[in-house]
């Protein structure tokens, strides 16, 4: 379990993180969604004490990070999987964490085979990386300890599609033992596909958070109709809130509702569904469009 | 591939429970540090070579001296010393990157979330460096022994034993301010090219700048010791000091040391790690 308790970071006059509370929860796969430089890293950095927080705090299984007595035992930690010393051999990277943490020797080969690292990559120096081999290994680094939580960071950065797959795999299985993750990304689809529950951050504050069945009912109904203006009207008419977009009607409403107000109105519809993703996509545009910039038409929220 | 759930159902459940039950681990302990730490300084390209140099140039230094020294002056002494002056410049460097490397490489990120607690780190890297120093000047005392036995049997002399082990320590201790130079100029830059930069201008812009001012300068002359370790320190090389001229030593160390670190560690320790 992961708590933040209204978090806020500053740099002189400009906010980073601005209240942010939210509970990642054991056995939940916990997305933290944003743009680049919403604040996701510096909210990282901030609950594992590498940053110091101008306001609020951060548990970690009802501790501060700083309490931890041996935190890779606890939490697996995975920033930037840029951040290993070029010099250092894969094998010897896995290795100083597995001392740090006390560990028996044989888990460094256990570790490395689980994130499928052979050998021969292993006794390579860290600068013949790929940014994919140095995730491998970062989160080879963050799960050795066998925590109960999992904060990664960017973490399918530099997978191919079947890394991706793979990583999203093994986030599933943590979180099905009962451990929490918390994973953060500016892409919408990597963490819709896994997450069970969805922060979405934009300028540092929170705009949205919810499970993902939350948010998704909340993104409304997709609706075509030859006269999409009429549709439009219509659905207006019955105090919801439409707007159009490639070729079709986003609709604030569930798809019965939609329906009967087209069929009040006399529309023919030629689609209706729920809009599932390409409605998740739109919110998030949308949510952190408006925290960029304070006004924008009131589309579909 | 991974051992992830295609059986959820039966993986599940025990390991639930497994995880809600365990108990906090315990806290790490500081001999675990120490050998982490001592392995990070060996276990990189540079560490590695760094550590080779000073018995690879240890070697080849009482080599040069067996060859080119005249005979009559073979003795342990000058051995001792030409080993030692590739050391005078490795160490440092050693002390230097045992502290900027976790920021230029940003292993910093990982090293401080496994050890939260930062002074704990740096501590334990001091504690290596100190011994790395000792360690290597072990070394050069070994290998200016071997030398002077093999010198001395080349020269078809007897070999001449005339390092005290009041001597040997103070060169030891001339070593060692010369590395907390290094890990004190590690400690306030954090960057490895800046903290190595700032060693040569102390050792030698500094200390070149003080002996010329020292040349021309009556008050200085008399008084340049109270404020340059270079100075202060390099009598350790020189033989007996009087109690004003570890005074001198104690204060320069305080000025150009303990001040710079108690405040570059004041500054590491609240730092954001990026």
């Amino acid at each position: 379990m992961i708590e933040f308790e209204v978090l806020t970071k500053r740099y002189g006059g400009f906010t980073a993180v601005d209240q942010v509370t939210f509970t990642a929860a054991p056995g939940r796969v916990t997305g933290f969604l944003g743009p680049n430089g919403a604040g996701k890293s510096t909210t990282m950095r901030v609950m594992v004490g590498l940053t110091e927080p101008s306001a609020g705090s951060a548990r970690i299984l009802g501790r501060r990070f700083a309490d931890l007595t041996n935190p890779g035992r606890e939490v697996g930690v995975l920033l930037d999987a840029s951040a290993q010393h070029a010099g250092r051999t894969g094998r010897e990277v896995l290795t100083i964490a597995q001392r740090t943490m006390g560990l028996p020797a044989a888990l460094v080969d256990e570790m490395l085979a689980r994130v499928s690292l052979t050998p021969e990559e292993a006794g390579r120096r860290v600068r013949h990386y790929s940014l994919g081999m140095r995730q491998r290994l970062g989160i080879a680094t963050a799960l050795i300890g066998d925590p109960e939580v999992l904060a990664l960071d960017e973490p399918a950065n530099g997978l191919d599609p079947a890394g991706i797959r793979w990583m999203r795999d093994l986030l599933r299985g943590f979180a099905d033992d009962g451990g929490t993750v918390l994973l953060s990304s500016h892409l919408l689809h990597e963490i819709e596909v896994v997450a069970d529950d969805i922060v979405v951050i934009g300028n540092g504050r929170i705009v949205a958070q919810g499970t993902k069945q939350e948010l998704l009912a909340s993104a409304g109904t997709l609706v075509r109709a030859a006269d999409l203006g009429a549709l439009v009207r219509a659905l207006e008419a019955d105090g919801l809130t439409a707007s159009v977009a490639d070729g079709a009607v986003f609709a604030g409403a569930d798809v019965s509702t939609v329906s009967r107000a087209a069929f009040a109105a006399g529309i023919a519809i030629t689609e209706l569904r729920t809009a599932d993703g390409a409605g998740l996509e739109e919110m998030f545009l949308e949510l952190t469009a408006d925290s960029q910039r304070d006004h924008r038409g009131g589309t579909a929220a | 591939m991974t051992t992830t759930s295609t059986t959820p159902a039966i993986t599940t459940t025990p390991r639930a429970t497994a995880r809600r039950e365990r108990a906090a681990p315990g806290p790490i302990p500081t001999g675990r540090l120490l050998t982490v730490e001592l392995r990070k300084t060996f276990d990189t390209r540079s560490g590695f070579w760094l550590m080779a140099s000073i018995a690879i140039l240890s070697v080849l230094a009482t080599i040069a001296a067996i060859v080119f020294v005249p005979r009559d002056e073979l003795t342990y002494e000058t051995l001792a010393a030409v080993v030692g002056t590739p050391m005078a410049v490795i160490l440092p460097m050693i002390a230097v990157l045992s502290v900027t490397s976790e920021w230029s490489q940003r292993t910093a990120l990982t090293t401080f979330t496994l050890v939260p607690n930062r002074s704990r780190v740096v501590a334990a890297k001091a504690t290596v460096t100190i011994a790395v120093g000792v360690a290597a000047m072990l070394t050069a005392l070994a290998v200016g022994a071997l030398g002077n036995l093999v010198g001395s049997a080349v020269a078809g002399i007897d070999p001449v034993w005339n390092v005290s082990v009041v001597q040997f320590s103070q060169v030891v201790l001339a070593a060692e301010v010369g590395m907390m130079m290094g890990f004190m100029l590690g400690v306030i830059l954090r960057n490895s090219p800046g903290a190595i930069v700032g060693y040569f201008v102390y050792a030698l812009v500094i200390h070149g700048v003080s002996a010329a001012l020292a040349g021309s300068q009556e008050w200085w002359a008399d008084n340049g010791a109270w404020f340059d370790l270079n100075w202060a320190a390099g009598r350790l090389y020189e033989g007996t000091l009087t109690g004003e001229m570890w005074a001198q030593l104690g204060v320069t160390a305080a000025i150009w040391l303990l001040i710079p670190l108690a405040v570059g560690l004041r500054f590491l320790l609240r730092s954001e790690i990026k």
